[in-house]
């Protein structure tokens, strides 16, 4: 997903000043002033109206960082009482975006819209196209009677003078299952009984005003407390900072954290476990299996597609096994999955061995504000080298390729990609799901909810070309995977 | 004629506040300018240690002159002037 846009600059460096505030001696009144801070008076006015709608929303942005949701702010409240509340809090919540209505623009509603470049024309392609009868003429213009619209967009592509155009809501247009809507007040809000935390509304909101709520201070508690807290880093992360993963470990721990797990430990163990469910499966008469480590798809399956249950496999995520591991190593853990994905915040929180989730770009910050170079840490070794296959979970056909590289004969395997929830892909997991089959005869689906996999995740901050090179490079130097 | 120099900042600062994408130009400007032109990934500058100033990463540097919150284009703007310059 596309993180280049200044709107994602913005959340880190408050991030970052976010963190640099929880340590300095006065973390409550630094945090007051991070608005101030950024604008202060005098300051040419980057975006908005003026200076004072900057710094309200800036002060948003803060609540946000410091984990609380900004539409139950009443603006009456200071930015001092929000941080002591942060360090006063001992326990998290399970909503995960939040959205800061005042930046959003409240974009005009979706729907077709005719152009002054309408040229009145005597064919009138748009109104003998119109199966609903919604466009008429008037002063020689086409006109769309919205109640009668039903936004199929077969006038925008009839009209040979391209003068209809399609108005779209960003956030509405990425979100794959319509959870995020305008509501009555003409401000987008999330209705989280269908929100599946997949994050696309974040990146794609041009006003950047859907939050992730962070955990960053309450993780920051712990790291200070003098607790054991360890790092579980997704394989994704391989293609996220400069260096590579041995120094990051290095750097992780200069950071703050005791220790650091390779979440690709565990993606080992979900790949051979998931092979070996696969077999039984088959052998059992059933047609196909669809993989279970994506958390968006997993929200997705309960909140959109209790039908495909049955054909989804019980084999845990790499997560839920690395977790096991580490609070086995060391029972009084404090555990903090680092990945690029909204919806394993939702995993975390349901998962008693995760404590907390931050996502690549919380790290980022941490690494910023506490100036650790990356480049210049030494290498340390994980305790146990992850395989070539599972330390390429993170992007699109890394699960699959795994389960296929377990089993003793790879030709009994025949994979469907899923590259991405969208309309067309849920249409097609409907399908096998009431048909109890694929289309095609293929015997295993691959479900990833983002384009490209988690490189494409929302707080992913590399491209996702230099990203996979990057995993390419890490697995092409790794051992291949243990047959069943 | 002498090179031009480009130095891209792999410091974390710069990555983590949007660096990872000027990484692109390992291979731009190779293209485009062939052999007039060379690029170089680099450990920290040390730009962004000043006071705040890691809000203005990433940063690039072209022979002395430093390019703040670089993009791909501001970077390739820079290296024609230079250029038009010689």
């Amino acid at each position: 997903m596309n993180n280049a846009g200044q709107t994602i600059h913005l959340k880190k460096e408050i991030l970052v000043r976010i963190i640099k505030s929880f340590f300095s001696k006065d973390f409550e009144e630094k945090i007051r002033l991070i608005p101030f801070d950024m604008r202060p008076k005098g300051m040419e006015v980057p975006y908005r109206c003026c200076i004072y709608k900057e710094r309200a929303i800036i002060k948003d942005r803060v609540i946000a960082g410091l984990g609380f949701p900004i539409e139950e702010d009443d603006e009456t409240i200071s930015l001092k009482t929000y941080a002591k509340r942060s360090m006063d809090r001992n326990e998290l919540d399970g909503k995960n975006l939040t959205v800061l209505q005042a930046a959003c623009k409240g974009c005009a509603t979706n729907r077709m819209y005719v152009t002054d470049l309408c040229q009145g024309c005597v064919a009138r392609p748009c109104q003998s196209t119109c199966k609903f009868g919604a466009i008429t003429i008037i002063n020689g213009k086409s006109v769309i009677d919205n109640s009668k619209c039903k936004k199929c967009q077969m006038c925008v592509k009839a009209c040979p003078y391209n003068a209809i155009v399609k108005i779209t809501v960003p956030c509405e247009e990425a979100c794959p299952v319509g959870a995020i809507k305008k509501d009555e007040t003409g401000f987008a809000s999330i209705d989280e009984e269908d929100c599946i935390n997949c994050g696309r509304c974040i990146s794609a909101c041009p006003f950047g005003a859907v939050h992730e709520k962070s955990q960053i201070i309450d993780i920051l508690k712990e790291l200070v407390s003098g607790k054991k807290v360890v790092a579980m880093i997704a394989p994704s992360i391989a293609g996220q900072f400069p260096g590579n993963i041995y120094q990051l470990k290095t750097a992780i721990k200069k950071a703050g954290f005791y220790d650091v797990y390779e979440v690709a430990q565990g993606a080992d163990i979900t790949a051979n476990t998931e092979a070996k469910e696969f077999v039984e499966r088959m052998e059992n008469g059933e047609k196909f299996m669809t993989t279970s480590c994506c958390a968006g798809y997993n929200q997705f399956i309960k909140k959109h597609l209790q039908e495909i249950k049955p054909y989804v496999s019980d084999t845990g995520t790499p997560l839920y096994y690395t977790a096991e591991i580490v609070k086995k190593e060391y029972p009084d853990a404090v555990t903090v999955f680092v990945s690029p994905c909204v919806a394993k915040r939702a995993e975390g929180f349901d998962n008693e061995n995760v404590d907390y989730v931050m996502n690549y770009e919380e790290l980022g910050a941490l690494f910023v504000a506490k100036k650790i170079e990356i480049l210049e840490c030494e290498e340390e070794k994980y305790v146990k080298e992850s395989s070539k296959q599972a330390r390429c979970f993170g992007y699109s056909g890394g699960v699959a390729e795994s389960v296929k590289a377990s089993l003793p004969d790879e030709s009994i395997i025949k994979p469907t990609i899923i590259n991405g929830l969208n309309k067309d892909s849920i249409r097609q997991l409907k399908k096998c799901a009431s048909c109890g089959q694929t289309d095609d005869g293929t015997n295993i689906i691959e479900v990833m909810c983002c384009e490209g996999g988690c490189i494409g995740g929302n707080a992913s901050m590399n491209n996702q070309k230099m990203a996979k090179k990057l995993i390419d490079t890490l697995a092409s130097n790794s051992p291949e995977i243990d047959k069943l | 004629m002498e090179k031009i120099k480009v130095q891209v900042c792999l410091g974390t600062t710069c990555f983590v506040m949007g660096g990872s994408n000027l990484q692109e130009l390992n291979e731009i400007i190779p293209k485009k300018y062939g052999d007039k032109v060379e690029v170089a990934g680099s450990n920290c500058l040390g730009l962004c240690s000043i006071q705040w100033e890691y809000s203005k990463a990433p940063y690039v540097k072209v022979d002395e002159e430093v390019v703040h919150e670089a993009t791909v284009e501001k970077v390739l703007e820079v290296i024609d002037k230079k250029l038009a310059e010689k």
